[in-house]
């Protein structure tokens, strides 16, 4: 490393605190407890369609409870998994640009999977098949 | 993406061995890594053979025997030997512990000694703790508070609030908890780590001091604080058997209290 005039106790103290980090530690929390009945329904509810076919499927997601529930799994699994994996890349990546267009790039990429599926169970839901 | 291996100037070589003197009744081996700045070159394994029947109990004793006795160029750093000055702090048998309190007994029949994992290493089993004594004086470790002392004696607490500090306060800063932690050996340079976030935590909690709420402004961030992912490492390590990891636990639920 190059030679520094910098002191320990400056670069301890590097740019400080940031004044956030409780909002996204919570929400994980908060979603991953919420995750924990909403992925046992969904999974009940799989094993319980016999050998269902597309009609049958689309029958049980038009059902309005089923389509909120599942509306809901959507939400929370992506917010869960994005703010998961941005904590998974601060840990690994430390080039600041790689760290950054990753960050970005899952966040968006998890938000296009959110809104396709949820706009293809509200559309099942709204308006059938 | 982090270096997940060690660059080949680091790579472990095999070093020399020094045999058992003769007549030896209980020869023991102990394999110590060895790294001169001086004399450079990748850092090597010596091995030492001791006759644990003319020797202390503790790793320490056996430490102190070969610097005596057979190789006085070994390094490492010792004072009180008996656990309160954190100054042996090694990784011994893979597990970061004070040479001064780990028995011989309760190690494997090869003694396997290394310095602290992660640190860059000034000689032999002493690692540069420079940026992990400034972290720890990042967080003002001492009592912040307006109001001035009482003139006439110290400032009082109840014993229910003396002993929030117990489990705390006992922290000897030997770091075997911070260069245990995974997190801490990734992200180290912003990362706080476990000891210093319990002695935070020791300061938030004083019930003499006024500055609570500061102290977990400087403490809400991404890195400083939220790099633990309560990997445990720490708890498991800790020398003093104290639990750093709860500690860090209390700091976030305050951070979530304070909000509600």
């Amino acid at each position: 490393m190059a030679r520094t005039y910098q002191t320990p106790l400056g670069r301890a103290r590097g740019l400080g605190a940031a004044g956030e980090g409780s909002h996204h530690w919570w929400r994980q929390r908060v979603t991953s407890v919420a995750l924990v009945p909403l992925s046992l329904w969904l999974a009940v509810a799989v094993a319980h369609w016999p050998d269902a076919g597309y009609a049958q499927v689309v029958a049980w997601i038009g059902i309005p409870w089923n389509a909120v529930l599942l509306l809901s799994c959507i939400l929370l699994t992506t917010l869960h998994a994005s703010l998961g994996i941005e904590v998974v890349i601060e840990d690994y990546v430390h080039l600041d640009w790689a760290k950054m267009l990753a960050v970005v790039a899952v966040k968006l990429i998890l938000a296009f999977v959110a809104l396709t599926a949820a706009f293809a169970t509200l559309r099942i839901a709204l308006v059938g098949g | 993406m982090g270096p997940f291996a060690l660059p080949t100037s680091s790579k472990v070589t095999p070093g020399k061995l020094f045999p058992a003197p003769p007549g030896a009744r209980r020869p023991r081996r102990i394999e110590i890594y060895r790294w001169d700045p001086e004399a450079g070159g990748n850092p090597r394994l010596d091995t030492y053979e001791i006759d644990t029947d003319r020797c202390g109990p503790m790793v320490l004793d056996a430490l102190i025997k070969i610097k005596n006795e057979t190789d006085p160029t070994l390094t490492f750093r010792r004072s009180c030997r008996e656990g309160v000055c954190g100054s042996c702090a090694m990784n011994i048998d893979g597990t970061n512990t004070l040479a001064c309190t780990k028995a011989l007994d309760d190690c494997r029949a090869v003694v396997r000694v290394y310095p602290l994992p992660h640190l860059p290493v000034v000689k032999d089993l002493v690692p540069d703790l420079t940026h992990f004594y400034a972290q720890y004086a990042s967080i003002e470790p001492w009592i912040g508070a307006q109001t001035p002392p009482p003139a006439d004696r110290e400032r009082l607490q109840s014993r229910e609030e003396r002993e929030r500090l117990d489990g705390l306060y006992d922290c000897i800063l030997c770091a075997c908890c911070s260069t245990s932690c995974p997190s801490y050996w990734w992200n180290g340079d912003r990362y706080l780590g476990p000891a210093t976030l319990l002695q935070a935590y020791r300061w938030i909690v004083d019930s003499r001091d006024e500055t609570a709420g500061k102290r977990l402004d400087d403490l809400e961030d991404p890195f400083k604080l939220y790099r633990c992912h309560t990997i445990m490492n720490c708890t498991d390590t800790c020398p003093k058997g104290l639990n750093p990891a709860k500690a860090i636990a209390e700091i976030k639920k305050l951070l979530v209290e304070r909000q509600k």
